[in-house]
């Protein structure tokens, strides 16, 4: 199964296994992970599931919807033009190694 | 018939009998032993007492929330059957609503509430949340429901709509309109019905562009119309939707956060240590108490759900309040924790109907557990509290409280 890196602000980082077509957010999620907070689970509709991604992967991954760049005007951290929201992020195996960043904060 | 009535009995189809009523006041005093029973008893069950299919167990209850066109909300999320009967009132033109209808009002309804305008509320709601517990402070006994739990958000919600100053006392009343009649045609939805004529009327008024004040959330709703995204006649009644579940769901919300946090003083502790836990140990007592505690829906074909076969047009009456204490999604449901990861619970429901303003609830409930926790040191319950029965929502009418400077 494919795997992503988180990378937290403090410069760790946490390797996590994901299963069957599930999201970032839910492998996050289900592996306990700090930093994703996911409060609406996984409905688009809180803004609290907030990632950066790494530049080399940016291009790799689905356009983003028009809930979700609503919804990314509103994020606690800072949006940047390579913000995410990880619950709609659902991982195929060509996006195994995935880096994902995690904001400072998510409320 | 409680939870230790009679055991269930399968019908021809192998699904369960029950002979409970899950809108009795008995079951409303201690519903835990008959979600158990529901749960255990299967992962579909029929509630013989209304001629209903029922989901008690999480993964059910998840599934037929996020299954929106099997599992329709156009004909209605109480009992009654909007093909078969009149609403009592002119449908919801989102909550009883389905895609694509649903969609084009979900969207305004999204933005008026979204996280970029909750960002512009929060400072305002914060230090209406001080300005409260200042009072409290000086108070020292109170009732935490009509002192705290209502008192606050009558504060701010109305404000932030725009609503004018008079005829709020309107508001609560509405909304356990609404909420009782998605019931069965008990006493309570009787009852409740045949008073709400002046409600009625009120609320109808208010949802008029020229009763709401600029910048509101209600004013940002009719100016969609401007835009093209609703008509002219669509947008009082997405305004009614906010005077219907915006306020009533609140009170009950911050009213379970306080009963949680006073019936468990280490959690108050734990929170008292650590601030930044205070937005969770709302969602903690959102998941904990379920003030909405059941929804139902549709079926719009004969579907098959975890083994059992639904026919089309029937009732499915879903258990959200025991879907989010189901030993099998939750570690120790029955233990109030805010360090829980609460996030996936139902007590907001999920899927396209889930809680529109639920970012306007956690934040109520985020800057009101801070300011008090911030400044009590304790929270001790000084007389029995007493329930307030609703066919949907669940609360408490009085919670006699006295509090401790920190």
């Amino acid at each position: 199964m494919p795997a992503i890196n988180f990378m937290h602000p403090d410069g760790k980082s946490d390797r996590i296994e994901t299963s069957d077509s599930e999201s970032a957010m839910q492998a996050a999620t289900r592996h306990g992970l700090d930093g994703i907070l996911a409060e609406c689970g996984g409905n688009a509709m809180c803004a609290t599931c907030h990632v950066y991604v790494d530049e080399d992967w940016l291009g790799r991954l689905p356009a983003i919807g028009d809930d979700e760049d609503a919804l990314l005007d509103g994020t606690a951290a800072e949006r940047l033009p390579n913000s995410r929201l990880s619950c709609q992020i659902v991982i195929t195996p060509d996006l195994d190694g995935l880096v994902l960043r995690l904001p400072e904060r998510q409320v | 018939m409680s939870a230790s009535g009679s055991p269930a009995t399968s019908g021809p189809s192998g699904i369960p009998h029950l002979d409970v009523d899950p809108f009795a006041m008995n079951f409303f005093a201690d519903p835990y032993p008959t979600h158990e029973l529901l749960r255990e008893a299967g992962p579909v069950v029929y509630l013989d007492k209304w001629n209903v299919y029922g989901v008690a167990r999480y993964a059910e209850v998840h599934a037929v929330l996020n299954d929106p066109a099997t599992f329709c909300s156009s004909r209605g999320v109480g009992l009654s059957d909007f093909k078969k009967e009149t609403p009592w009132r002119p449908p919801s033109l989102i909550l009883e609503a389905d895609p694509p209808a649903h969609t084009r009002t979900r969207a305004v309804l999204s933005k008026v509430l979204s996280p970029t305008v909750m960002k512009q509320v929060r400072d305002r709601f914060t230090a209406a949340a001080d300005e409260r517990v200042d009072m409290l402070l000086e108070q020292r006994s109170f009732d935490a429901i009509s002192d705290l739990a209502e008192a606050y958000p009558l504060s701010i919600f109305p404000d932030a709509l725009g609503l004018k100053p008079e005829g709020r006392e309107h508001l609560i009343p509405y909304a356990s309109v609404v909420f009782n009649a998605f019931g069965p045609p008990n006493q309570l939805r009787q009852d409740a019905i045949e008073r709400s004529a002046p409600h009625q009327a009120y609320v109808t008024e208010q949802c008029q562009r020229e009763n709401l004040a600029p910048g509101g959330f209600g004013a940002c709703i009719h100016a969609r119309v401007d835009e093209g995204e609703i008509t002219a006649a669509e947008a009082p009644l997405l305004v009614r939707s906010l005077l219907s579940a915006g306020l009533d769901t609140t009170v009950n919300g911050i009213g379970a956060a306080v009963y949680c946090l006073a019936r468990f003083p280490d959690q108050w502790q734990r929170l008292r240590g650590d601030l930044t836990l205070a937005r969770n140990a709302f969602e903690e007592a959102v998941r904990f108490e379920s003030p909405v505690q059941t929804f139902f829906r549709t079926t719009t074909r004969e579907v098959e759900l975890s083994g059992a076969t639904i026919g089309e047009g029937e009732k499915v009456l879903m258990f959200l309040a025991a879907a989010n204490r189901d030993p099998r999604r939750w570690d120790k449901p029955d233990s109030y924790d805010i360090t829980r990861r609460t996030s996936g619970h139902v007590g907001f429901g999920s899927g396209i109907h889930m809680c529109v303003g639920q970012l306007v609830a956690r934040l109520e409930g985020e800057v009101m557990l801070t300011a008090l926790a911030r400044r009590v040191a304790r929270i001790e319950i000084t007389g029995e509290p007493n329930r307030r029965f609703n066919n949907t929502l669940r609360g408490l009418d009085s919670l006699p409280v006295t509090i401790t400077p920190a």
